[in-house]
């Protein structure tokens, strides 16, 4: 787990190159602070800063294989490595390190590209194929690792994050009005597309392939659900609890492969509980667990989860989410986002990987994953009831049923049918919208776009990010099962476009700490899309089927608990005492020209 | 196709309303409301499944305790509305 960056093309002058190099492997030390390395050839560069894991004392990079053909600079870890080699021994290849890296290479020397149906793991890497003279860039299948681009004339740079691209002689941090509007609407740009003018980010399960004739982007994997009506590949829930048991127990216990202790974040929810109950097992020593605490009831779960850690005996570590602490922290973890957010959730994340680093650890098991594949977000419920709705119109009973859901929101049980109904827009949308269960989420994102400048507005003029977002849906995807099109959505999108990403890789990495994610294990996640709608999501009960799978694990307390979604402070956050100057700058007038286009006239004082 | 009917009401029952607890003694006629097994919500919830489940949408005036509050009137509501595909579905 590390960070790279480098180019391909003729742009860069030889006398340049090792400086530039070290110049954007400096901009991402954070997230390979144990050591650093480069590789040019002409027309090509790699730049590497390594977070030793596994092979540590022979796993430096960039790498050559043997034969000096193929060389690469990788972020990342292949968890299936072991078995990996053992097969590529047997058919004669002779490795001279421990590490995953090397394997690549060698499967790459065996398969070219395609090497990449045969990695399960989180990666973006870049090998350098002198062999045919091209750059081979991939990315893993859900997006868990990073992998930014950008092209000045015919020269491709590259890099796990936007900041080493800013190292680039010519490349400019503007902001794309584009990009903006698609957060403000969608929590996240629509991938290729990043905050930033110009410089794209490679999508998950995707091979860019450079050569001097010119670059291709491809699919290598696709998250494909069946068709409705499909026979049910799986109908006997116990079976399906069984092998859903047995690939998440191996989906974790490859995980735990590393050679530095592992630990677990323990949010005190279901995910990260049954993550650290299968792994707590397999960590010798004992495992080490990590947990943010809030001093609000509201967003604070810490006597579950020193109920867990008591349940089994794990080394526990908590940080508490003061007052005030996020507003300290949200410079730094925008910085590290390289995007606005809508949300504070990243800060306490931020702080949480301060804790695991400052404990010495630099890897972390999490529950991240769960709710997209095993339909756990509220969202679902909630589009499945605004479909209960729409079946009979103007029913006054029917709204009574969003009740049930929001438990975090006590008001909402005081509600009348009417308010109901209206604040969950139950009849607004059409049944046949693919993005019907999403709306009422994008419309109340979009609300925020008020405060976009009179400038802004008329550029963006026209433009609909949620249609963009409908254009970019597979041809299948109108003959999904309605729960699998909202799956879709929040896994292809919102997944690898702001959890994985703002949440994940950016704020663990922020402090050299490397995430690893259980949950979305591609062939748990393929599994998952084959079961049935109604195992995942059984009435009002989400992630039904990973309970079934997994009571024997958790106390009851934890088993049966209904999802609370993971939030932090936000307004309050900023306001009051806890107002900083950097947030009185931002709210007053300015004219500084990267900022004012995105101020409303009148608004921004109003607030 | 009643016992199917009933089966499957019973069992979505117990696995939502009595956290799988199949030890509990479920009387067809029992009211499932006055016996605390299913709220107000809890009734929507039954409603959604008896639609998905049985291919048939039910009016607000279906939705009254006649209709709703035991197994056994349930059941008889069911058979009289439910849709033939999802009867097939069900027997295969």
């Amino acid at each position: 787990m590390c960070g790279f960056g480098g180019y391909f093309g003729d742009g860069v002058a030889p006398h340049d190159a090792q400086p530039l190099l070290q110049r954007m492997v400096a901009a991402i030390a954070h997230r390979g602070p144990d050591e650093q390395g480069v590789f040019t050839a002409p027309t090509v560069g790699l730049g590497h800063a390594r977070l030793s894991i596994v092979g540590l004392g022979d796993g430096q990079q960039p790498m050559t294989h043997s034969s000096g053909d193929f060389t690469i600079a990788f972020n990342g870890e292949i968890f299936n490595y072991v078995e990996l080699r053992e097969t590529l021994k047997a058919q004669g290849h002779v490795f001279r390190t421990g590490s995953d890296t090397e394997v690549i290479l060698h499967l790459y020397e065996r398969m070219g590209p395609d090497c990449v149906s045969l990695l399960n793991g989180d990666f973006a890497f870049a090998i350098w194929d002198a062999s045919r003279q091209r750059m081979v860039i991939a990315r893993d299948r859900m997006g868990v690792r990073p992998l930014f681009y950008t092209t000045i004339g015919k020269t491709l740079y590259f890099a796990s994050e936007v900041k080493a691209l800013l190292q680039v002689p010519g490349v400019q941090a503007e902001m794309d009005p584009l990009a903006l509007d698609q957060i403000f609407t969608l929590w996240a740009p629509i991938a290729p597309r990043t905050a930033f003018r110009d410089i794209f980010e490679l999508e998950p399960a995707h091979l860019l392939i450079a050569e001097k004739s010119g670059m291709s982007i491809k699919p290598y994997w696709q998250l494909q659900y069946p068709d409705m009506g499909e026979p049910a590949t799986y109908t006997d829930e116990r079976a399906a609890a069984e092998e859903l048991r047995a690939l998440l127990t191996d989906a974790t216990r490859i995980r735990m492969r590393a050679d530095v202790p592992v630990g677990s974040y323990l949010s005190g929810g279901l995910d990260s509980s049954i993550v650290s109950a299968l792994a707590a097992p397999m960590a010798a020593g004992g495992l080490s667990t990590f947990s943010v605490t809030f001093g609000s009831a509201e967003h604070d779960e810490s006597a579950f989860q020193q109920q867990m850690a008591t349940a089994l005996g794990t080394h526990h570590n908590a940080v508490a989410c003061g007052e005030g602490d996020i507003a300290s922290v949200f410079p730094d973890v925008i910085r590290f986002t390289e995007r606005p957010i809508l949300r504070t959730a990243p800060a306490p994340l931020y702080q949480l990987s301060g804790l695991v680093r400052e404990k010495g650890l630099k890897v972390v098991l999490t529950g991240e994953g769960a709710d997209e594949v095993f339909a756990g977000y509220d969202i679902f419920k909630e589009a499945r009831v605004r479909r209960f709705c729409a079946r009979q119109p103007g029913s006054r009973i029917r709204p009574h049923l969003f009740r049930k859901l929001y438990a975090y929101l006590p008001g909402l049980k005081q509600q009348s049918a009417e308010y109901l109904a209206a604040f969950f827009g139950a009849g607004d949308d059409s049944m046949d919208d693919p993005l019907f269960s999403h709306r009422p989420r994008l419309r109340g994102t979009a609300a925020a776009k008020l405060f976009f400048s009179g400038d802004l507005r008329q550029t963006l003029t026209g433009y609909d990010a949620a249609a963009e977002l409908a254009s970019r849906l597979p041809q299948d995807f109108g003959r999904w099962h309605p729960l699998h099109q909202a799956q879709y959505l929040e896994s292809r999108f919102l997944l690898p476009g702001y959890i994985l990403s703002s949440q994940g890789d950016r704020m663990a990495m922020a402090h050299g700490v490397e995430g690893r994610f259980p949950f979305l294990d591609h062939r748990l996640v393929e599994f998952a899309t084959r079961l049935p709608p109604e195992m995942k999501l059984k009435g009002l009960v989400e992630k039904h089927i990973l309970r079934e799978a997994t009571k024997d694990l958790l106390p009851d307390s934890i088993g049966r608990r209904t999802k609370q979604p993971y939030r932090a402070p936000d307004s309050q956050s900023f306001v009051g005492k806890n107002e900083r100057e950097y947030v009185q700058r931002r709210f007053q007038r300015t004219q500084d020209c990267r900022i004012r286009p995105f101020q409303s006239e009148g608004r921004f004082e109003a607030l | 196709m009643t016992q199917l009917i009933k089966d499957s009401i019973k069992t979505f029952i117990i696995e939502n309303f009595l956290f799988g607890d199949t030890s509990y003694d479920l009387q067809d006629e029992a009211s499932l409301i006055e016996n605390e097994v299913i709220d107000s919500t809890g009734v929507l919830e039954l409603v959604a499944f008896i639609e998905d489940q049985f291919g048939f949408v039910m009016a607000d005036a279906d939705i009254v305790p006649a209709n709703l509050d035991s197994v056994a009137r349930i059941t008889t509501f069911v058979a009289k509305h439910a849709q033939e595909p999802a009867l097939n579905k069900m027997s295969a």
